[in-house]
């Protein structure tokens, strides 16, 4: 049953996949920031995957278990999370900027716009 | 979108109660899921719901500009002083052993604590800022 | 097959067709919905992975703010995406090399869930059995000034949710300045959006 021991890998390379492909073909700026917020959250599932255990509890020691999930991927994960929307919110920002200088935000267009 | 009766009767009913949610899920958040990041977000969401139904004057009434940029800060500076008060007690920064206020191990306990909630009120602060600001470039392009 | 592992592939698959769904959409605000499900079907899949702190971290955040802040911006940049050529080979190809090199990557990783992974045996069991031990024994630590009383104990945190002791006690100085980048973000954003009483808009 290797297929099953591996497929959270896998599908994380596809989610990863499709998220860049989107990042690199779409020539509007908001489309690519979505698929960047894809990607993202492709790598989150990559880490929690790492820190599952078979037979493990949840990484919470009330009530008791004798096995835990590994609290440290977690801990990295739940500040990206909130990093991430940060990172969204400020590249939204600029996005609005841009289309208040160019008047579009789609790739090409904009390098025939007139603007700033 | 205040003119929809139901929306305005059920956001008004449930602003409190996520509030209290909020609160609840960072204070508990040594004990169960939840901690700083998630109950400042659960705070933020109840100031934009409202924010959503009825407005941004009305947004502006009860959660002022000035107000959101200086609990962003505030929640900083919270963090860092629970981190000096170590440095202040003696030992290094962010240890929370000076903070025995009620019985000898609650140091961590009290300094924990006192952390989360700076994170989630700087979280909180910036999601409604984060919002707002949107929000605006949105109804001035119109 | 466990009902884990049966859930975990059920979910996967959405996944899958989720985020295929996103990037065919040309109506950028079907796009975001499409994306808030995606976020909530992750943070079910992490939920199914024993991630209770983060499942909740993304419910509220990818399915709640993401999707409100994109509409947002979507108004004022219009929700209508050009039409273009699915198919752009050069990118195909490069995604298709980075996969096949992926997989083949991921064959040197341990198998999911493996209890003697490198990751589960370096520093997490040293964590876990403190905070274990303390809570176990209940009893209080005797009152002195002196770091005496900690010295077989290097690491603080003795609360029982492990994730928060991670994130506030025992790597505290990480997420201080997490919050900080936060704080920067919400900075940036009035200057990049700020509209004050005096200035006409922002930009420039």
């Amino acid at each position: 049953m290797a297929f099953f021991d591996l497929f959270n890998y896998w599908i994380f390379i596809v989610l990863m996949m499709i998220g860049l492909y989107t990042v690199i073909v779409s020539p509007n700026l908001a489309k690519k920031v979505i698929g960047l917020s894809v990607f993202q959250s492709a790598i989150f599932l990559f880490l929690i995957s790492l820190s599952k255990v078979r037979g493990g509890a949840v990484p919470i020691t009330v009530p008791p278990a004798e096995l835990y999930s590994n609290p440290l991927p977690h801990a990295l994960v739940l500040t990206a999370i909130v990093v991430s929307v940060s990172t969204l919110a400020v590249a939204l920002a600029i996005i609005i900027n841009i289309r208040q200088a160019y008047g579009t935000v789609e790739d090409d267009e904009m390098e025939k716009a007139e603007g700033h | 979108m205040r003119d929809q009766v139901i929306l305005r009767v059920v956001a008004k009913v449930t602003v409190p109660f996520i509030l209290v949610f909020g609160f609840y899920v960072i204070t508990h958040g040594e004990l169960g899921p939840g901690g700083g990041f998630q109950g400042g977000v659960v705070l933020a969401a109840a100031f934009i719901l409202y924010g959503l139904v009825f407005g941004l004057e009305d947004l502006e009434k009860i959660i002022p500009r000035r107000l959101t940029d200086a609990m962003a800060g505030l929640g900083v500076l919270i963090y860092t002083g629970v981190g000096l008060v170590g440095i202040f007690g003696g030992y290094n920064f962010l240890d929370y052993t000076p903070l025995r206020l009620t019985g000898a191990d609650a140091a961590e306990s009290w300094g924990m604590t006192l952390a989360e909630y700076g994170v989630g009120i700087t979280v909180a602060a910036v999601m409604v800022i984060v919002f707002r600001e949107v929000s605006l470039a949105a109804t001035a392009e119109k | 097959m466990s009902e884990f592992l049966l859930v975990d592939i059920v979910l996967l698959s959405l996944l899958i067709v989720t985020s295929v769904s996103v990037f065919l959409l040309h109506n950028l605000f079907a796009a975001t919905m499409v994306l808030s499900l995606y976020s909530l079907l992750m943070s079910v899949v992490w939920l199914n992975l024993d991630a209770a702190d983060v499942a909740l971290t993304e419910a509220a955040v990818g399915a709640g703010i993401a999707t409100v802040l994109l509409i947002g911006a979507l108004v004022v940049v219009g929700a209508e995406e050009r039409k273009h050529p699915r198919m752009h080979w050069p990118a195909l190809l490069l995604v298709s090399l980075t996969t096949a090199a992926l997989v083949y990557g991921t064959f040197d990783l341990p198998r999911l869930g493996d209890p003697a992974a490198p990751a589960q045996t370096h520093v997490a069991p040293e964590y876990i059995s403190q905070t274990v031990e303390k809570l176990r024994s209940g009893q209080p630590v005797a009152p002195s000034d002196d770091h005496g009383d900690y010295e077989s104990d290097n690491f603080h945190g003795h609360v029982p949710n492990l994730v928060t002791s991670v994130i506030v006690n025992y790597r505290a100085y990480d997420t201080l300045f997490e919050v900080a980048v936060i704080f920067t973000a919400g900075v940036s954003l009035i200057l990049l959006l700020g509209r004050r009483e005096s200035e006409s808009g922002g930009g420039t």
